[in-house]
């Protein structure tokens, strides 16, 4: 780190000192520059929900009610029964919970087929739908759609109640289908 | 018209008085018009529609200073949206490596955002030492860094395009701009990472608060904060006021409109890393984080729509690799029967679009025009069919990137070889 401070040459003499410019960026270290960020400011943008549901807020939802938020929020772009069109269908099991989607291509993939995290449906409800009024819901109504989804595959049955407890637990049929990616470049088609 | 003199017998296009009201009037109908083509997917307005022409140049004095630039009106250069999601680069009009950020693609999850960017910062918090909020003030006073390099949709196939489909609308999601900003471990040395620091999740904030997890080896190795293309701010649609960039990774994880960067020791399983750009592998299996693009090419032209004339052309392109630079791109003419070395026109810089060219005679007999891109590491470009072997007729519609071949048939009219996927 070049710490000298040179006093400025030209000119009358005065007080004014400069620092030299440095190209040595790993001498320099931290810029010290940004401001702390507050628990309060983390906490406002906070909101993504891990697999193990941290992340999951306080509060709760039944099937019941979700049955009735999804008429009114999620119906015309999902089917009433999660069938989809004109946007993604949200429900539909395999056989024996198989997984072809490779061999077939016509193949629709929904939350209770290819989804590996229940979490995930949480999050996402809560990120980003309604899509005409993403953010509009609460936490207890978007555990209820998330729990009326479930239901809607098959998950749950019609008298559960989700929260921060019992949404991580739900074990989806696709968990255990994705494997990390192994191309590497080189000759091998992957 | 009146006709001055024998020199002007050149046909004018438009209307006769070259006024700055006509000037403007046309030149914003020529505008309007041309938004309102790309919105609807529409073809060009005509050249009716464009400005009054002199029959000679040199005896009119020109348009003077302007604070904009704009397009000849000739130059008819436009997106083309889709599925009301997606806008594609017009790869078949565009020459060299460097896509004008205005016809860079796009995609977004829930719109453009309007951000002021005096109210938008960039937090990263997690596992850190230091939680920290940046300003864009805070991130302009950064070493900057400044890298040319794609960016393509890991979804940028159109798989049932018919023969009367341009490059454009078959694979336009991949675009390339001289993006500049901050490394990000510029900005992750300022927060100080802890230790068991793996993933990092990236978060936009558009209405669907879009959401990656990126692996901290990427985060520390090529990845940046952009905040410039080709020059100027980030455009609205390109993630104004900061995006991420992540060289030669899927376009989805260069997050735009970055606001949050939180540091963890796994990764986050958002609905964009599971639900999508996730590809089903033959044996009941789905590929993950396959964040890496491969090494692909495209003819540009000729292509449809072209009417070629029969005598000399350049077969012209764009090859590109996610795992470096292209070495080398071969060209065939007969269906993929003899291959021929093409020259590389220009830089062949890292995990960037890189233009190619191999001069050729067309007789008037039929012809397929394919290209396969080969690049550092070894890596040829695969039929459609080598990838429906190994993946499976379903694994799509991601990381699809087959030789792509264009039919000339013997009238001169040039045609995409439509071969669906299965």
């Amino acid at each position: 780190m070049f710490a000298a401070v040179t006093s400025f040459g030209c000119g009358p003499r005065s007080s004014i000192t400069y620092e030299p410019p440095t190209t040595a960026l790993q001498e320099i270290g931290r810029f010290e520059l940004g401001t702390p960020a507050t628990p309060a400011e983390i906490e406002a943008w906070d909101i993504d929900i891990m697999p193990d549901g941290t992340g999951l807020p306080r509060g709760e939802g039944s099937v019941t009610k979700g049955a009735r938020i999804y008429a009114e929020q999620c119906a015309r772009c999902h089917g009433g029964r999660g069938e989809g069109r004109p946007f993604d269908p949200l429900a539909g099991r395999i056989e024996a919970d198989a997984f072809p989607f490779a061999e077939d291509p016509k193949l629709e993939k929904t939350v209770g087929n290819y989804w590996p995290y229940a979490t995930t449906l949480f999050d996402y409800t809560r990120r980003a739908m309604p899509l005409d009024r993403p953010g509009s819901l609460s936490n207890d109504e978007v555990y209820a759609v998330t729990a009326f989804v479930l239901f809607l595959n098959d998950l749950v049955p019609e008298g559960t109640t989700l929260d921060a407890e019992t949404l991580p637990g739900i074990e989806m049929p696709a968990r255990d289908r994705f494997v990390d990616d192994d191309r590497r470049g080189g000759p091998e088609i992957r | 018209m009146t006709k001055r003199g024998s020199r002007e017998e050149a046909e004018v296009t438009s209307t006769p008085a070259l006024t700055r009201r006509s000037m403007l009037s046309a030149i914003l109908g020529a505008a309007s018009a041309g938004i309102a083509g790309a919105a609807s997917g529409e073809t060009q307005p005509s050249a009716l529609d464009g400005p009054s022409v002199p029959p000679d140049p040199t005896r009119v004095p020109g348009t003077g200073p302007s604070a904009f630039g704009e397009r000849s009106s000739f130059a008819r250069l436009s997106r083309r949206a889709a599925f009301g999601v997606i806008s594609g680069t017009p790869l078949q009009d565009l020459h060299g490596t460097i896509t004008p950020a205005d016809l860079h693609f796009e995609r977004h999850h829930a719109g453009i955002p309007t951000i002021d960017p005096a109210n938008h910062a960039l937090m990263i918090h997690g596992l850190v030492d230091r939680p920290l909020r940046f300003e864009i003030a805070d991130l302009l006073r950064f070493p900057a860094v400044t890298r040319t390099c794609f960016i393509e949709c890991s979804g940028n196939l159109r798989t049932d395009a018919g023969p009367e489909t341009t490059p454009q609308e078959l694979c336009g999601l991949t675009s390339q701009s001289e993006w500049t900003g901050v490394a990000l471990s510029t900005l992750l040395r300022e927060a100080g990472l802890s230790p068991s620091a793996r993933w990092l999740l990236a978060e936009g904030s558009d209405a669907a608060i879009m959401a990656r997890s990126i692996p901290i080896e990427k985060a520390l190795d090529d990845a940046f904060v952009a905040y410039a293309q080709n020059g100027e701010p980030l455009r609205p649609g390109q993630g104004y006021p900061i995006r991420l960039v992540l060289p030669g990774f899927e376009g989805n994880t260069h997050v735009k409109w970055l606001r949050r960067i939180e540091v963890a020791d796994r990764p986050f399983m958002t609905r964009e890393e599971t639900s999508k750009y996730t590809e089903p592998l033959r044996g009941g299996r789905a590929r993950a984080f396959s964040f890496t693009m491969d090494a692909r090419s495209i003819i540009t032209t000729p292509t449809y729509p072209a009417q070629l004339e029969r005598g000399w052309h350049e077969i012209r392109g764009l090859a590109w690799s996610g795992r470096g630079r292209i070495v080398r791109v071969e060209v065939s003419v007969d269906g993929g029967a003899r291959w021929q070395e093409a020259r590389l026109i220009g830089p062949a810089l890292p995990t960037a679009h890189t233009r190619f060219g191999l001069p050729w005679k067309w007789t008037g007999s039929g012809a397929e025009l394919s290209s396969r891109a080969i690049d550092e590491t070894g890596y040829v470009q695969p039929t459609r069919r080598a990838l429906i072997d190994v993946r499976g007729p379903g694994a799509l519609p991601y990381h699809l990137n087959p030789i792509t071949s264009w039919l000339v048939e013997s009238d001169g009219r040039v045609l995409y070889k439509s071969e669906g996927w299965s």
